[in-house]
């Protein structure tokens, strides 16, 4: 049996061209957005509100809000998951799942104007708004990820006198990488469009185009924002996906 | 096969292993896992560990590397005493190999085999070297597997890499939990040879646990027969088990056959082998027929520059060749010295020609070996059984319960 295949090489051209698809495809999209801001026929209160510096400056504030929201929730969710899988909390582990499935369950509108009441109308409430919203995939995936990898495994590494620490650094969590990942890819999708609706409590973002266009109904101004929205949401996904490919441990499928 | 060896004490105590009136309770159980086991592994040997499953061998066997710890007792890893020891400490001074070798898949084969030396913090170099030479001791070759991940390999590979990881910091102890339990029958008769050359080599302590006797038989020294909560029912060797099992409990667990058993106890080696008519490439085929026929056989060996067997025509496949090829042909019957006769009588049954090529550690050819041979064997060895003697049989019993399945050694 020495000539065993090696699937990885067609798995990996197939993921690698939905790779290089997925930015040719925003790029072209965007492209067109821009000639059409340039070229189309804009009313001239449009043409105010969808100006580049503001634009950039709205994408600016979301990218923002997405960033700070999603490294809180890596930096949170992650350990507890990992904590939440070692033999002391496994008992508390139904619990927190709850709480955060709650978060998720809750709707984030109602998540976001709740907290602007007791924290205040500001970025910080709008982030951990985002926070509580996302933080359930990141953690579920930590915990099925580490859940999942074989028993024996575990007990073949403690066997040959790794401690417990390093089983978790050497083997459970490479080996659950792949499942935590996607998590996160989720994760930080959610966030990308739940920010959206910063734009209620005063946050700003890209969500700010899209109140306008429903408020002043100016519907190229909402579309604008919602175009934007979707392509720094697949832009995110990309990034995530390209972390996915390359992360991955090889010798894994 | 050492019945005649001075066991344990003298030589080589560094590794011999004691276990003292262990006992595991587990709570929320009112019978204890393990019950009070004494049980002294000689060095340099293998002992099995067989008995049904839920008997607690597994945890008898884990709880000598403290995966499981004992609730009472002391356990001896030669003079020292280990029962308190760091257990991550310990673990690496002692090789384990479980079912389907336990391999991390996300490291290569070479990773995988440097991970115990790694953490005794060897130098890179002493590292590779260590690893191609143990690849080279399981039969892998180095430059072809050492980059590999598991999942390249199949089953059999995988398990000699477990057993070289195992071996990889020349620990004086090898644990085997059920090891070869999920490879087909043909894979685990190579493995299990495989070992048996390997532990000739290291001189290991080796426990090993099965629920599978054929596989005590042929691989143990001694063998331990467990009943229920880890009570040792009969600590013996393989051929006083087959000959006289302490109780009717052993004897159903021999299960039929106890005859044919005793081919396991015996080696190809132990046996005469016939000459054979050898050829090789390149030679006029007629020639060789006619040394076929002087001698009076029915098939001529064929072998390459290294000795090693490459066909095994009769004398009418000869009689239709113009000159001998050099093609292998990969379904002549071919057992090692090493093999046990129980499986070199499979093999000859399954070839056409009621007889195996047999070759030594280098895969060069010795000899023939015919059923007849095996025959013989058989008889000779009823007559000469029953001839080890106690003295030199290891210490194995339970305190303080009351021994439900009866005598021990």
């Amino acid at each position: 049996m020495s000539d065993v295949l090696r699937p990885q090489a067609a798995v990996g051209t197939a993921a690698w061209k939905g790779l290089v698809i997925q930015p040719a495809v925003i790029v072209l999209i965007l492209a067109a957005f821009v000639i059409w801001l340039k070229l189309g026929n804009l009313s001239a209160t449009e043409r105010a509100t969808l100006n580049p510096g503001d634009l950039l400056a709205y994408t600016g504030q979301h990218l923002a809000l997405t960033f700070v929201s999603s490294a809180i929730v890596l930096a949170g969710a992650i350990p507890l998951g990992v904590l939440l899988t070692r033999r002391p909390f496994v008992k508390v582990s139904g619990v927190i799942l709850a709480l955060a499935n709650f978060g998720q369950a809750a709707p984030a509108i109602g998540l976001v104007v709740l907290l602007a009441f007791w924290l205040g109308f500001s970025f910080w409430s709008a982030v951990v708004a985002l926070v509580v919203y996302a933080a359930l995939p990141v953690l579920r995936n930590t915990m099925v990820g580490i859940q999942g990898v074989d028993e024996r495994l575990v007990e073949s590494a403690r066997g040959m006198g790794m401690s417990s620490f390093s089983v978790l650094m050497r083997v459970e969590l490479p080996l659950a990488v792949p499942v935590m990942l996607s998590g996160i890819r989720t994760a930080l999708v959610l966030i990308v469009g739940s920010a959206t609706l910063a734009t209620f409590i005063g946050a700003g973002g890209l969500g700010l185009l899209i109140t306008t266009g429903v408020n002043l109904f100016l519907p190229r101004v909402l579309v604008s924002g919602a175009l934007l929205v979707a392509l720094l949401a697949l832009l995110i996904d990309w990034l995530g996906r390209v972390v996915e490919h390359y992360a991955r441990p090889k010798g894994l499928r | 096969m050492s019945k005649n060896s001075s066991t344990a004490t003298g030589t080589s105590v560094s590794s011999r292993i004691l276990l003292d009136a262990v006992t595991k309770h587990y709570p929320g159980q009112s019978k204890p896992a393990v019950d009070g086991i004494t049980l002294e592994i000689p060095a340099g040997k293998i002992v099995m560990l067989v008995g049904p499953s839920g008997c607690g061998k597994t945890t008898t066997l884990k709880m000598i590397n403290r995966l499981i710890e004992p609730t009472e007792g002391r356990i001896t890893l030669g003079d020292e005493d280990v029962t308190n020891i760091d257990g991550d400490q310990l673990r690496r001074r002692m090789g384990y190999v479980i079912q389907a070798g336990g391999l991390f898949p996300h490291m290569t084969v070479a990773a995988n085999i440097a991970i115990v030396p790694k953490m005794l913090g060897w130098s890179k170099e002493k590292i590779k070297n260590r690893v191609d030479e143990l690849l080279e001791l399981v039969s892998l070759e180095p430059a072809m597997y050492r980059d590999r991940y598991p999942r390249e390999l199949s089953g059999g590979q995988q398990q000699r890499v477990g057993v070289a990881r195992a071996l990889a910091a020349d620990p004086p102890v090898l644990l085997m939990d059920e090891p070869f339990g999920a490879v087909d029958p043909i894979t685990r008769q190579r493995l299990q040879d495989e070992l048996l050359r390997i532990q000739e080599e290291v001189q290991k302590t080796i426990v090993f646990v099965t629920h599978d006797f054929d596989e005590a038989v042929k691989l143990g020294d001694w063998i331990v027969v467990f009943s229920e909560g880890a009570h040792i029912v009969q600590y013996d060797t393989p051929e006083r088990i087959l000959n006289e099992p302490a109780s009717s409990f052993v004897e159903d667990f021999i299960g039929a056959g106890a005859g044919l058993k005793q081919l396991t106890l015996n080696r190809v080696r132990d046996v005469e082998l016939a000459e054979a008519v050898t050829g090789s490439p390149g030679e006029m085929a007629q020639d060789v027929l006619a040394r076929v026929k002087e001698a009076g056989d029915g098939h001529a060996v064929i072998l390459d520059e290294n000795r090693r067997p490459l066909s095994w025509p009769s004398r009418r496949q000869l009689s239709r060749l113009e000159t001998i090829p050099a093609t292998p042909d990969a379904a002549i019957p071919l057992v090692t010295q090493g093999s046990t006769l129980s499986d070199a009588l499979d093999t000859m049954l399954v070839s056409s020609a009621g007889a195996a090529l047999v070759t030594d550690r280098r895969r060069s050819f010795v000899g023939v070996i015919t059923v007849e041979v095996v025959m013989e064997a058989i008889t000779r060895s009823r007559k000469a059984s029953a001839m080890a003697n106690d003295n030199d049989s290891p210490v194995g019993t339970n305190t303080g319960t009351i021994e439900v399945q009866g005598g021990t050694t």
